[in-house]
Order: structure tokens, then sequence, then C-alpha cells
């Protein structure tokens, strides 16, 4: 039997203070040091550890961030002086996409590896837009179609990149054409250049190597390549700005990627004449154009289209006045982040139409291809708006067959998204001062905590190959169907109450 | 923790005889008796504090008639102020307030801090508070709490009751009924009803507490309904409750034996739960002491997986197979089929109804008490209030709604949740979480770390377990129960009807928000 891949993961503590969610709170007067609070209420000890560690002034921790939120403290204090409170520091942290949530269970999956786990079922909204307006479906006592007879052990996360061939042909018993180049990647998840805000050296390294350790692939500008990197053995996708650069040693490298342009048939086929092992990507950013836009590329012979979202997994915004606009040519070098919505004049904007979310253009796309015939043909890779491990499988039952991560990467690192970088000040967590051996783990546990819960959501379909999970909406349920399904039939019109008997 | 090393079979202190000796321990009563919390500062909205310039006077104790304030019989001093009682400004700013009539103005009044931080969307500060109030009082929480809807902005939480200008003449509290009918098949089975329209939910020996687990058993037997193992067995505990206990049987099968069978009125197939459907159940290793283990015929200290799914069942024909094979070992038996909610849950009902469960449980994906993958309890299967219409009409269609009972759980958490589920087609429902919140759970999720819940409720570490007393536990669970059936019977007085049974599928009484004009 092959060797089952496996992420290992290590303990990798955080090098300064997280920002915790819970903290007590006391007033020292009044206090009667009955020490009931060290000694009897915290049964996770940490008012004693910290007392240690105040001591012994060692180690990271800090109870603002291990405080579970138990309330014994509180709720048995003598004096009732203590309480419990939200940190204003995690407040602040995030933005609605990326929320404080988000940030904490990123660091934690980044420190230990682990899938996040609680009891007391679920705390969030009923729904909320893009990919919380969907769930995924789980097999079910009566459904015969299940194959998830097997143990997770067998669930395999791997998809292939690259051209796939509509159809065999043979002349003499013998096959008329060798097929294209196909690049396989142990789970559907690719590093994406690393956005703007974080990009150095070290830490493009470091990215680079954590992808190279899982298996997947890192997508680096073919300027940019640091140090100690090598292409073939780090499994970089060198980003090209012209066929002229797909010489030296970026020629090793198994796929390259090229922005979409006018003449972008013409670039991939100069870089396939250079070396026609190499599989190209064509970087297409979302707009309401995309699907008509990657339909033409594929017909064209396009082998993997990358589709870009902004950070927030939104399209670029439609223009109203002219229905379709020239999509502009992403810049050279530009990630997923950021890329704000186009700003919309305040009188019209209620009447333009608001970019879509990721959900809803991957579905369009999947759907426009399948309508072609093909679909089949071409890799669909999506990036921007990934936040956490369910968006993978959600991005893959709309549609995609994988997904490339920016942001996730820089918060694995403690990243606050404070965005302090970017107007000059300090970084809280010192970005600059990372020890790449460090980064590296963070990094693979944090993808190792990830390809466990891709595992879960799958086992939990019955559903035992990445590959079948792509545009397979029978295994997902949308809000929108269920909602009208459901309220929309029963209220869909005001009712008056009936009379009773 | 002090682990005498005793070998598994003798881990049990009383053998079962003992406790079936014992029929009157089954004997709980209804009565509504306070049950004050058993932290000393409980946490409630408002707070009020007192100076030290406080005379005792005992002008407040006047003052207040919530019970904010105690000088106890023959002491000179004042006890520390109970504001979590406090119902609020509107009555702390008025002139005949606690605040306004102490002659030292040694008194304050301010919202709660710590108040701002519990609860999440589903599960409210105000739903929090509101179920310890009716816990400790067994009365229905003042209009100073939100004790009806969460803040989750969907499903139960959109959907409102449409009550009629004025109840009909004739119709009178008392004569409303709130039973269920469990069995609706011909079959020579028992007709077995309950009292309300809800029972407890499995939680299992291991995961829960013997003290909250025997508090479920008490509050069942005392309002003639049900409740649930869980998948870990059958503590001889529950013996003396044992008409009021289901068995249920999951994958792991632990503890499931002949005798644990034909003891129970009702077997329970857990083929999935909302929390974490198609995962299965795993009890970690650090809950895993020697009763457990005895109990579970397994080794202490390994986790124990309870695995997705029935790996005999592969059809609705294995299933049936399953059910007759309960159904024989004890002729007496009800039989419940706890599923997932897939999109297909219609389909489900269908062949459970075909493979011979009387009832039909769903569990939806927001509820739950064990641990769970977040990515789970977020994620995957459809939330309970679309399933249950989905099921009834389905149901009904196919001309065999009135002979299959219908339960639903997975987020219901006040008796408006029970109400409106009932309303959408349920029978009735199954709760969980709210009865642990009613022994001060407050929801902080780290039930499965280490020696398990801090607050001494889903732990089997023998220290924190006695954080709860059977006896508080229980009476806090009679009050909840009895507050709960109080405001339904109000509620159905309001829409004017004499049954609970007549609630059911009533989508006409109901609206939604988002669809109301």
């Amino acid at each position: 039997m092959p060797p089952k891949y496996h992420i290992h993961t290590a303990a990798a503590a955080p090098r300064v203070r997280p920002v915790g969610k819970l903290g007590i709170v006391d007033w020292r007067e009044d206090c009667s040091s009955c020490h009931n609070c060290v000694k009897r209420a915290c049964i996770y000890g940490f008012y004693r550890d910290e007392y240690d560690t105040l001591r012994e002034a060692s180690g990271y921790l800090d109870y603002i961030y291990q405080c579970k939120g138990c309330l014994n403290c509180v709720q048995s204090c003598t004096k009732g002086i203590l309480t419990r409170v939200i940190n204003p520091e995690y407040r602040r942290i995030g933005d609605e996409y990326y929320t404080a949530d988000i940030l904490l269970s990123t660091w934690f999956q980044a420190e230990t590896g682990r899938i996040p786990v609680s009891g007391a079922g679920y705390g969030g909204p009923f729904s909320g837009p893009g990919f919380d307006a969907m769930w995924t479906d789980m097999s079910e006592i009566v459904r015969p179609t299940r194959d998830g007879i097997h143990g997770r052990e067998y669930i395999s996360t791997s998809v292939d990149i690259g051209r796939k061939l509509a159809h065999l042909s043979f002349t003499d018993g013998r096959l008329a054409q060798s097929p294209p180049p196909l690049l396989e990647c142990p789970l559907p998840i690719l590093f994406d250049v690393v956005p703007q805000r974080w990009r150095r050296p070290a830490i493009v390294a470091a990215v680079a190597k954590a992808a190279a350790e899982i298996g997947s692939y890192s997508v680096i500008h073919a300027g940019e390549i640091p140090a100690g990197i090598s292409i073939d053995q780090h499994h970089v996708v060198p980003w090209l700005d012209s066929a002229e650069q797909a010489q030296g040693g970026v020629a090793a490298a198994a796929m390259a990627m090229i922005s979409d342009s006018d003449d972008v048939a013409a670039v991939q086929a100069a870089i396939k004449r250079e070396n026609p092992e190499q599989i190209v990507a064509i970087r297409v950013p979302a707009t309401p154009r995309s699907a008509a836009r990657i339909v033409e590329l594929v017909r064209g012979g396009a082998e993997v289209l990358h589709l870009v979202f902004d950070a927030h997994g939104r399209e670029q915004a439609p223009g109203a006045e002219n229905p379709s606009p020239p999509a502009p040519l992403p810049q050279r070098g530009e990630g997923s982040f950021p890329l704000p919505p186009a700003p919309l004049p305040q009188s019209e904007e209620a009447s333009q139409p608001q970019p879509r979310h990721a959900r809803d253009v991957i579905r369009e796309v999947h759907r426009a291809l399948v309508r072609d015939g093909t679909r089949d043909l071409a890799t669909l890779v999506v990036s921007g708006g990934i936040a956490q491990p369910e968006h993978v499988t959600k991005a893959i039952l709309c549609g995609a067959d994988l997904v490339a991560i920016d942001i996730p990467l820089a918060v694995a690192l403690e990243c606050r998204l404070c965005g302090q970088c970017d107007r000059d000040e300090t970084c809280p967590v010192d970005m600059d001062d990372l020890d790449p051996a460090y980064a590296v783990r963070r990094i693979v546990n944090l993808l190792g905590a990830w390809h466990q819960q891709l595992i879960e959501m799958m086992g939990a379909m019955g559903v035992r190959e990445v590959r079948r999970l792509r545009g397979e909406t029978g295994r997902s349920m949308f809000f929108e169907d269920l909602e009208r399904d459901t309220f929309g039939r029963l209220f869909g019109k005001p009712q008056q109450p009936q009379g009773v008997a | 923790m002090s682990t005498t090393q005793t070998n598994g079979r003798h881990a049990a202190a009383q053998p079962p005889d003992e406790f079936a000796a014992h029929p009157d321990y089954a004997d709980v009563t209804r009565e509504v008796r306070p049950a004050p919390p058993r932290y000393r500062n409980e946490i409630g909205k408002y707070s009020i504090h007192r100076a030290t310039n406080c005379a005792s006077c005992g002008h407040c104790v006047e003052a207040c008639r919530y019970g904010v304030h105690v000088k106890p019989e023959g002491y000179g001093l004042m006890t520390r102020p109970f504001g979590y009682r406090c119902i609020g400004e509107e009555c702390a700013e008025g002139p005949d307030s606690c605040i306004h009539t102490c002659p030292q103005g040694a008194l304050g009044f301010a919202k709660t801090p710590a108040f701002e931080t519990l609860g999440d969307l589903r599960w409210t500060g105000d739903l929090l508070v509101s179920t310890w109030h009716m816990a400790e009082t067994g009365q229905c929480p003042g209009e100073h709490l939100e004790c009806e809807v969460g803040a989750s902005g969907g499903g139960f939480d959109k959907l409102r009751f449409l009550f009629p200008e004025k109840p009909p003449q004739g119709l009178r509290r008392e004569d409303i009924s709130t039973e269920v009918l469990l069995n609706r098949r011909n079959d020579g089975r028992p007709k077995l009803k309950i009292d309300v329209p809800w029972y407890g939910g499995g939680m299992s020996f291991g995961s829960t507490s013997t003290h909250v687990m025997l508090g479920k058993a008490r509050v069942a037997t005392a309002f003639n309904t049900f409740t649930c193992t869980g998948e870990g067995g059958y503590p001889d505990r529950l013996i003396p409750y044992r008409d009021h206990v289901i068995t249920q049987v999951a994958t792991g099968l632990f503890g499931v034996r002949e005798e644990t069978i034909q003891r129970a009125p009702i077997v329970e197939f857990k083929y999935a739960q909302g929390a974490k459907p198609g995962l299965g159940g795993h009890l970690l290793g650090d809950k895993n002491t020697p009763a457990v283990a005895a109990m579970r015929e397994a080794v202490v200290g390994t986790s124990l997986f309870s695995p997705f799914p029935f790996h005999s069942i592969y059809s609705v024909e294995d299933h049936k197979k399953h059910l007759d094979w309960i159904a024989h070992v004890n002729p007496r038996a009800l039989l419940s089929a706890k599923v997932s909610t897939p999109i297909d849950v219609d389909m489900v009902a269908v062949g459970s109804y075909y493979a011979g469960a009387h009832i039909v449980h769903m569990d939806g994906s927001y509820g739950g008490t064990g641990a769970a993958p977040n990515i789970a309890k977020k994620n995957i299967a459809m939330p309970i209030e679309y399933a249950i219409n989905r099921v009834h009409q389905f149901l009904t269609n196919e001309g065999i709604r009135d002979q299959v009972t219908v339960i639903a759980s997975g987020g219901i958490r006040s008796v408006a949740d029970v109400a409106k589920a009932i309303a959408l087609g349920a029978d009735g429902v199954v709760i969980g979480t709210a009865e642990l919140v009613a022994v001060s759970c407050i929801r902080c999720g780290n039930c499965e770390s280490g020696r398990g819940c801090a607050r001494g409720i889903t732990t089997t570490d023998a220290e924190l377990m006695d954080m709860v007393s059977i006896g508080w536990a229980t009476q806090r669970l009679v009050n909840l129960y009895s507050a709960w059936r109080t405001m339904l019977l109000d509620l159905l007085y309001r829409l004017g009807l004499d049954s609970v049974a007549a609630l059911r599928g009533r989508t006409d009484l109901m609206t939604h928000l988002d669809y109301s004009s």
C-alpha cells in the first residue's frame, strides 16, 4: 500500500502575546485576600501560573489569552469584585470578513496543528453573506450513493492541475497524441503570491518552504524569488511578465503563471515552445465578465485558470453605465490584497449592482464551462476570500478544482491585520524578525489543521475523493433555496390569523 | 483526582437489584421550590451595590418586590444585595425604588459588566439569564429579559406567533392539554404519552456527570416524560427511573446489553447527531475513568470512538433489520430513529417509518451539547427549522403523517422554540442545552478539555461533579419544566387552542419577519 498523505504538525507557541478574547478584571480595593480565586476557583490554574510566570519572568503565558471564561472565579469571589470583560484589543483586530474569531482560530491552528473543537453547540448567526449562506450536506441512512463506507484514512484530497483531453484517439492501436502535462497536488490548496503588505524575502521563502514540505505549490513573482529557494525543489510557481522570462532557472518550474491579457494565448504558446512540459496558469480577475472570458480562454487551449477575487471574496464592482467594461489588467505582482471594490457615487449606490461574492461567481463560471462542454478540459483555481477551511470545501462545491490562499498564511505568522505597517508604524508582532524554521512550522501546522477539517467535512458528506467534490451541488444546500422552499412557501404572502375553532 | 484502581466489574458501588428495590427513589414531585444559584455571585443583567455608609435600616427591603435586599431574621446587618434579581432602570429610576428610598443614599445601580460578555447570537445573555431565573423560581421572567428569541437573525429567531384579538369563549386554561402521544401505530405496543411536549436528550454516562444525569431522570419522572441514556451505557443508579429512561443504541454499541434494551420503554437508534452530523462520537481519554470504562466495557484512559455510520446499515432494509432486532428483544418498546438533517431528510423520515420506527427524531445542525469540531457545528446539514416542515409536509402528502411521531431537536432554547417547532409540524421536541443551562451552564464550550466542565456539569472528575448535587439539579429542572409548561399553556390559551396537538402544523398562526409586509 502506498504511504498515506499526512501533514506532520508540532506545537509552535506564539512569539508575542496573542490577543485573547476574554479576561478577568478585578479592582484590588476591597479584596479580602481570601485567595479563593487563586486556590479554588480556577480549575485551569491560570492565576497560579501567571504568578509563577511573573516571578520567573519566562514563557509567554498570558491569562488574557488563556482565560477560558468559565466564570468560576468571578462567581465565587468572596467580595464579588471580579468581573469578566471582552478584551478591548480583541474588539479592534480583524475586519468584517476576517473577524477576530477567525484570527484567534487561525492562531490556534497554527500553534497546535489541531482542529478547533468545542462543546455546547453552535453560537453564530443563522446564515450570512457569501459562503455563510450555504451548508454542506451529509450522508444519511437511506442514501444508496454513499461511498464513505471506508474510514477517513482512505479519503483522498489529491487534485490534478493542468489540461486534460476531451477524449483519446488512436492510430494503429497506439495513442495518437501524448496527453498534456499534469501536476498532482496532494491537497486542493495552493499558496498564492504573498500580498505586498507582507512581501519580504524571509516570509516569501518560508511560504515556499512550507508549500514544499506539504507537497503543495507557491506562487512567487519571477523577479522576486528569494535566495536559497530552488524553483523545482521548493515547488515554486513563477509568475511571469513575459514569455522571455520563461528561460534559465524558471524553466525548471512544473507550472508557471501569467496574467490575462489580449495576447495571452500567444504568451502561453511562446512559453510552451520554450518548455513544452511546463503547465501555464492564466490569472484572471473576477469581474461580471469572468465567465465569458474563461470559456473563451478554455476554448483557446488554456490549461489552468486562476480566478482572483479581492481579500473579502468579492468580484470587481460592476459598472452599471457600461455593462461590459474591459477587465482591468492586474498590476504587476498584485495579490488579492488589498483590492477594494471601486467606490460608488453616494447617490447611485442603491441602484448600482453590488459586486457578487465568490460563491456566486464560481458557480456561474462552473456552469458556463459545463454548458460549453469544456469543464473537464481545464483546471479552475480560485483565490481571494478563502479565510477558513470550510471555504475550501465550499469553493470546491461551487465549482472550483482547488483554491489558493494568501492572508491566512500571514495570520498564521501571528499577523493581526491591524494595518500598522501600511501606516509606517511598528509591527506589533515583529514580522521582520521571524525565525524561518518557526514560520514554516506555523504554516505547516495551519495547513495540517485545514487538511484534517477538509477530511472531516468530506467524511460527513460520504465523498471519498476531493476530485468528486467539484461542483457537487448534491452535497450542498444554499440558503436562498432552503428559504424559498420553506419560509417562502409558507409565508411568501402576508397572512392573517385564521379564525379558530 | 483520586482514582482508586477498581476492577471494572466492581466499579458500581451497589448491585442493580438494590436500586430496583427502592421505587421510592422515583418519587419526585412537580412542586416548585426555590433553587437558588449555587455560586456566590449570580450574574444578572443589572447589579446593585451597597456602600459602607449603609445603616441597615431595612427601607430597601420594603421597597424592593424582587428580593434584591435581604435582612435575615435576627440579624443586625444586611446581606450583600442580590443584584441579579433587579429588573432594571425603569424600576431603579422610579421614585419608590430602593435607590431613592435609601435614607443614606448608599445604594447604586449599574448594568452588570460581565453580562455583556455572556452568551452568543443563538443563546444570548438574556436567554441564559432568563433560563436561570426560571430554574431558580419556576416563574416566567419579567419583561426586562427577552426569554423567547435569540439574535441569530434567522429561523426561530425570525418567526413570530400571530395571536387573535381575543381568545374564544369557553376555553379554560386548566382544560388545555399539553400531552403528546408517542406511539401512533396500532401495533399492540404501549400507547405511551408524555405530559409535556418535550423530553430530555441523550447525554452519555462519561460525558455528563452522574448527578446531572440523575437530575434529568428525576425531572422526567416528575413530569411523566423521558430522558435518554445517550451512548454510554445504562448506569444502575438510573434503574429506579427506568419507566422514564430511553436506552440509546449508537454505532459504538457502548453499554448496549440485552437487559438495558429490555428495561427501556423506548429504544433510540442514533444514526447521527446534529452537532456533528456524519462524524460519530468521540469520548476523550481523560473522561474515560474506571467507572466509565467499566460501563462501556473498555480500557481506562483510552479515547472511545463511536464511528459514523453503523457499518452494518447501507440501506433502508438494513435499517429495518436493526429495528426488528430491537423489537424482538423487547416486545414492549417503542422504537425511535435519531437522524440528522440532510437535504433529503424527508426520504430519511419515510425510510424510518417504513423500517418500523414509532418516532422519527430529527436533530438539526445548530444544537448539540457534546464537543464537536467547530467546522461541523456551523457547516454540515441544515438547520432544524427547515427540516421540520419539509418532513411534516412530505409525510402528510404520503398519507402517513398520523402514524408516526415527529420529534425535532437541535437548537430548541426556549418554550417559544418548542411551540414554533410544533407549529412548523413536529409533534414534540427534545431539549439538551436548555437543561444544562438550568443547572448553570454558561456555554463556555470547554466541555471536553482536561478534567472536563469547569462548572461540574459535563465532567466525570469526582471533585468537580460534586459542585452539582442531585437534589439541586432536580429542583432546578423541575422549576424550568414548570415555568415552560405554564408559559406554553399561556401561549396555547392566547392562540385559542385546547391542546398542544392542535398546534401541530399550524403555520398559519405564525409569520416570518422577513416575509411579513
